[in-house]
């Protein structure tokens, strides 16, 4: 048998554990989860590690076995999470008067303003990602997971709604909600517009 | 296909980034992107937000060393590998 690829696993909480950590900890928003997950990947690497073939990073093997115990992870964990309201305070329609009674933009407040910078710029600064990270933590815990599942990570629908545990509509109502008070959120703190 | 309200539509284009729509509906956007500035802002923000997120995720991880890894938690993941057997 050939020398395999993979690098000591002892090694492996330095080179890439607080990587991986900060990964978890984006997606499951808690340390102690975070870290379980972290560990679940190491072990599980452990196991697979004769099948690491070399052809991506030590690096992005690792992800790509956390990526599954993620999933694992919420599927496990919502199920004891049942009971939890899927209302989230401030984030109902009822809250919402970027519209006026007849469902159009009002024009004194909330509709969308252009924004002045050429995205490619935008995407550089740090400060847009400050921000993006802040109106991020400001979603509730439930609404955050299903955003940045689907819109970072790229799982679908079907997926996710088999991760958190709800129902396609209420995903919908999640991620509509989620991406109005990010784009409202980053406007306002970047650019100063949509006060409300 | 029906005329739909700017709330109407930002629901029903968050709805159609997941999936796809029936073409009824799908009309009902265009006609309505291709007369109000403001709707077709939105939908270009968020497909701003979309792809600077995938085209930039590791940027959303928290970079300060409180959001990382404790030397407690890194010794706790040696401990786990050493005490696992190996094959």
């Amino acid at each position: 048998m050939t020398q395999s690829p993979v690098s000591d696993p002892e090694s492996w909480p330095d080179l890439y554990g607080d990587y991986l950590y900060r990964y978890a900890l984006l997606r499951t928003r808690e340390p102690n989860e975070a870290e379980e997950i972290v560990q679940e990947t190491f072990l599980a690497a452990l196991q697979a590690r004769g099948r690491f073939a070399g052809q991506s990073t030590e690096r992005s093997w690792l992800v790509g076995i956390m990526k599954h115990k993620i999933a694992d992870h919420f599927r496990r964990t919502m199920r004891e999470r049942l009971s939890d309201s899927m209302d989230d305070p401030g984030m109902a329609e009822g809250a919402d008067d970027a519209f006026d009674q007849g469902g159009h933009w009002r024009r004194d407040r909330g509709f969308p303003a252009a924004w002045p910078e050429n995205p490619g710029e935008t995407v550089e600064k740090q400060e847009f990602w400050d921000v993006m990270r802040r109106c991020l933590g400001e979603l509730p815990q439930r609404t955050m997971q299903a955003f940045t599942l689907r819109e970072v990570d790229d799982v679908s629908t079907e997926q996710i709604c088999s991760m958190l545990k709800v129902t396609p509509n209420n995903l919908w109502v999640l991620l509509h909600r989620s991406r109005k008070h990010l784009r409202r959120c980053l406007e306002r703190h970047l650019y100063g517009q949509g006060m409300a | 296909m029906r005329w739909l309200q700017c709330r109407e539509v930002t629901e029903l284009y968050s709805e159609s980034m997941d999936r796809s729509l029936p073409v009824g509906q799908r009309l009902s956007l265009w006609a309505h992107f291709s007369i109000c500035k403001w709707c077709t802002l939105y939908k270009r923000q968020l497909q701003f937000i979309r792809l600077a997120l995938r085209q930039n995720p590791d940027r959303l991880m928290g970079q300060e060393p409180s959001a990382g890894l404790s030397p407690e938690a890194r010794e706790r993941l040696k401990q786990a590998l050493r005490q696992h057997p190996k094959q």
